[in-house]
């Protein structure tokens, strides 16, 4: 196996030093190392991060191989700096079995470009009536530990109630999609000022927040494990730090959209930005990067989700909900967060890759700390570059992406999963080291 | 002025030009023979998505009035239902030569994509989007209130100082929405009647005033009451539930015989229609010589015909006033 220089880099942002990795882990870290034998990248001033996890991607895969698949939404996770990703279960057929669970972790396996881990339905087809086989899933060869009907909210709270308790036996965690279904019928964006003048039907704050305090009562109660998916209101801030504040086992994520973009961008009924949880207010946007930085919010998430042209290319309530993110989150929350003075890259790498490893109970191998021997799940970016998002340029086979012609900052220049290189120079490679 | 998409789009200016050239294109509509030559040779297509005789017999009419060819696309097939998608009707009426695309739709905001998407060059005209917008309304409410509540000589006016309540189901009304632009940049000063379930969250930064109260309104001493239909299916559970009865309803909101009688003896009465006779307004109120309500369908065809010949004939893209 080809053993790795990376020369110069700052781990965390913190001082320059050389890194070696070989046989899958870090073997020297410091300065001047030899490069005797090895493939260096020149990387001055590049940052030096954990490889990034995402809990919270849809592969589509099975069912919907006309906007992703396994082999290409994990190919724009590698370039994207991501070494895991967490595929959710909303796929044809229903990941609500032991045999698509592991179905999905064999393509992961054989596409080989991040680790993937499949999420598993909390009910039987989505349907919100009755649990899957959570136990079957969780001993399969998947490992599933994450749990989740997202796309649709678990809303019957006795449902709720039983999949949290039964989780326990297993780690497991519950992350629902809180969206609470009567408030939202019909719902197309945010209800707020926008929604009024555009003449949209919204989707009111009061519908999720309505959920996540039920649920942070619940997990209390039966003394169990909540993670909040895709956070993005004030309000459910405030419910989350209130819950942590009183010792509930609950963790809560947000996307890079709603770090960003507002629902002002809806205006132009441009299907590319209707999202669900839809895009808030500016106020909204405001207090979830305070609640990130602050730590009530744990993990960034992409909810990257893919949809072919003809699903977004119509009218605004016609058009799909979902936007595209493994390739653009880390500049996004670079943009938002980083340079905000927000957040350090320290605080990056804990909101995506070792609090989410955490979550997701992969921390035996992902979200590592870099040190010698750890492995080399690693992802190297250069803050000082700027891109132009091009959405047909992305390995995503689906242009969905909301920041098409925005200029982000921030570039992965390579990434490493146990030791192989499956980004470099800023370009995919294959498992047999070739350029894909 | 490229496209009419939104009644907020359109300046002071623009808006009494249109309604001055509807004034003149009206008083020609006395003559035995109505049709001008203008749009002779022009393509005008209507292409509905939802079902209104009213509005597609009204742009149909004034197109023809213009002498431009008329053609009539009932797309009942949407992206929605899985037909045809907006997209490719759209190539398709460019491939026919369409110089003005008269549009209706269900969804808001499909008028907007149509003009904005490149799929077409055509004139845009919004017939009504959804929950939207329906500016051609906006603009034959504004053309009927001028021309009772305006001075003799109205060309060049607009309807400063004037008292307009628009009164029901806001929430789910493009008429209201259209109304309150439009009326609002011609100087009038509106008031929004409705129980407070039917208007939307975010209705306080409209530039008009809110009330739930009817009654209290009328007091106030108003030029003019808009009402606007309310289908009786939104009281029910799956319509939403947005009021116990229809009865209730008419008892607090409905233009009744009392209410009419309390408005100042130079007050109009407008509906866009179709009416619900019993429900929103009462047949006393309907059929009242306050009632302007037959006068606006005939004043939609002028302001369409405006409309039309302003975007087709009236020095498009190099004459915007």
């Amino acid at each position: 196996m080809t053993e790795y220089l990376l020369r110069g880099v700052r781990p965390l942002g913190g001082d320059p030093v050389d890194v070696r990795i070989a046989d899958g882990v870090i073997v020297a870290m410091g300065p001047g190392l030899s490069d005797d034998g090895a493939h260096v990248v020149d990387a001055p001033d590049h940052v030096l991060l954990p490889g990034l996890v995402d809990l919270h991607t849809h592969l589509r895969e099975p069912g919907r191989e006309d906007a992703e698949t396994v082999a290409s939404g994990t190919r724009a996770a590698a370039l994207g700096g991501f070494t895991a990703v967490h595929a959710m279960a909303n796929t044809n057929p229903v990941a609500d079995t032991a045999g698509v669970v592991e179905q999905v972790f064999h393509l992961g396996r054989r596409a080989g470009w991040v680790d993937v881990f499949p999420v598993g339905a909390v009910s039987v087809g989505l349907e919100g009536e009755r649990l899957a086989e959570l136990g079957a899933m969780a001993d399969s060869e998947a490992r599933v530990r994450v749990f989740s009907d997202d796309g649709r909210c678990v809303a019957d709270p006795v449902l709720m109630r039983r999949a949290l308790e039964y989780v326990k036996a297993f780690d497991g965690v519950i992350a629902q999609h809180a969206q609470e279904p009567r408030l939202t019928e019909h719902a197309q964006m945010h209800e707020g000022v926008v929604s009024a003048q555009i003449g949209l039907a919204g989707w009111p704050a009061v519908a999720e927040e309505a959920i996540i305090a039920r649920d942070v009562l619940l997990a209390e109660h039966v003394g169990s494990r909540l993670h909040v998916c895709h956070l993005s209101t004030a309000g459910s801030v405030e419910i989350v730090r209130w819950a942590k504040g009183r010792g509930i086992d609950v963790t809560a994520e947000v996307t890079p959209h709603h770090l960003l973009l507002t629902d002002e961008l809806a205006r132009g009924y441009d299907a590319r930005f209707k999202v669900n949880p839809p895009l808030r207010t500016a106020a909204d946007v405001e207090a979830v990067r305070a609640g990130l930085a602050d730590g009530t919010i744990d993990i960034v998430a992409t909810d990257h989700a893919p949809h072919p042209v003809e699903d977004k290319d119509c009218e605004w309530a016609a058009a799909a909900f979902g936007m595209t993110g493994l390739e653009t989150a880390l500049s996004v929350v670079q943009h938002a967060m980083v340079d905000t003075g927000l957040l350090d890259w320290a605080g990056v790498a804990r909101v995506l890759s070792t609090a989410p490893a955490r979550i997701g109970r992969v921390a035996e191998r992902h979200g590592r700390p870099i040190a010698v021997g750890e492995p080399a799940n690693l992802v190297l970016v250069d803050p000082a570059a700027r891109r132009t998002v091009d959405p047909h340029a992305q390995a995503t086979a689906s242009p969905n992406t909301p920041y098409f012609d925005r200029e982000l900052p921030g570039r992965v220049v390579a990434t490493f999963l146990r030791g192989r290189p499956t980004v470099l120079d800023g370009a995919p490679v294959d498992q047999e080291g070739a350029r894909a | 002025m490229d496209h009419l998409l939104s009644a907020a789009d359109l300046s002071r200016a623009d808006a009494v030009r249109i309604l001055d050239t509807a004034a003149e294109l009206a008083a020609t509509q006395g003559r035995e023979i109505k049709k001008l030559p203008t749009l002779r040779g022009r393509t005008v297509v209507n292409l509905f998505f939802e079902d209104s005789t009213r509005t597609r017999i009204s742009f149909e009419t004034a197109a023809k009035r213009l002498s431009a060819d008329v053609i009539n696309f009932a797309a009942k097939g949407s992206s929605v239902s899985k037909g045809e998608s907006l997209k490719d009707t759209a190539l398709t009426l460019q491939a026919m030569g369409a110089d003005a695309v008269v549009i209706r739709h269900h969804a808001s905001g499909a008028p907007h994509l149509l003009a904005s998407s490149g799929w077409l060059r055509a004139a845009v005209v919004n017939a009504g989007d959804g929950t939207h917008q329906h500016p051609t309304q906006a603009l034959l409410d504004a053309f009927t209130l001028r021309r009772h509540l305006v001075g003799p000589q109205p060309l060049g006016q607009d309807l400063a100082g004037l008292r307009v309540a628009i009164v029901g189901d806001v929430l789910h009304s493009r008429v209201a929405r259209s109304n309150v632009d439009l009326l609002h940049t011609l100087g009038a000063r509106v008031t929004l009647v409705s129980p407070p379930t039917l208007l939307p969250v975010g209705v306080e930064t409209w530039p008009c005033e809110v009330s739930y109260h009817l009654d209290e309104v009328l007091a106030q001493g108003l030029d003019a009451v808009m009402m606007l239909r309310v289908q009786r299916e939104r009281m029910s559970s799956a319509g939403g539930g947005f009021f116990p009865s229809p009865l209730e309803y008419s008892r607090r909101y409905g233009l009744d015989a009392r209410r009419l009688a309390a408005l100042p003896s130079h007050a109009v009465v407008l509906h866009p229609g179709p009416m619900n006779r019993g429900l929103e307004i009462s047949a006393t109120a309907a059929d009242s010589p306050r009632s302007v309500i037959v006068e606006q369908v005939a004043n939609g065809v002028a302001v369409r015909m405006a409309v039309l010949y302003l975007l087709l004939a009236g020095g498009r893209r190099e004459d915007v006033s």
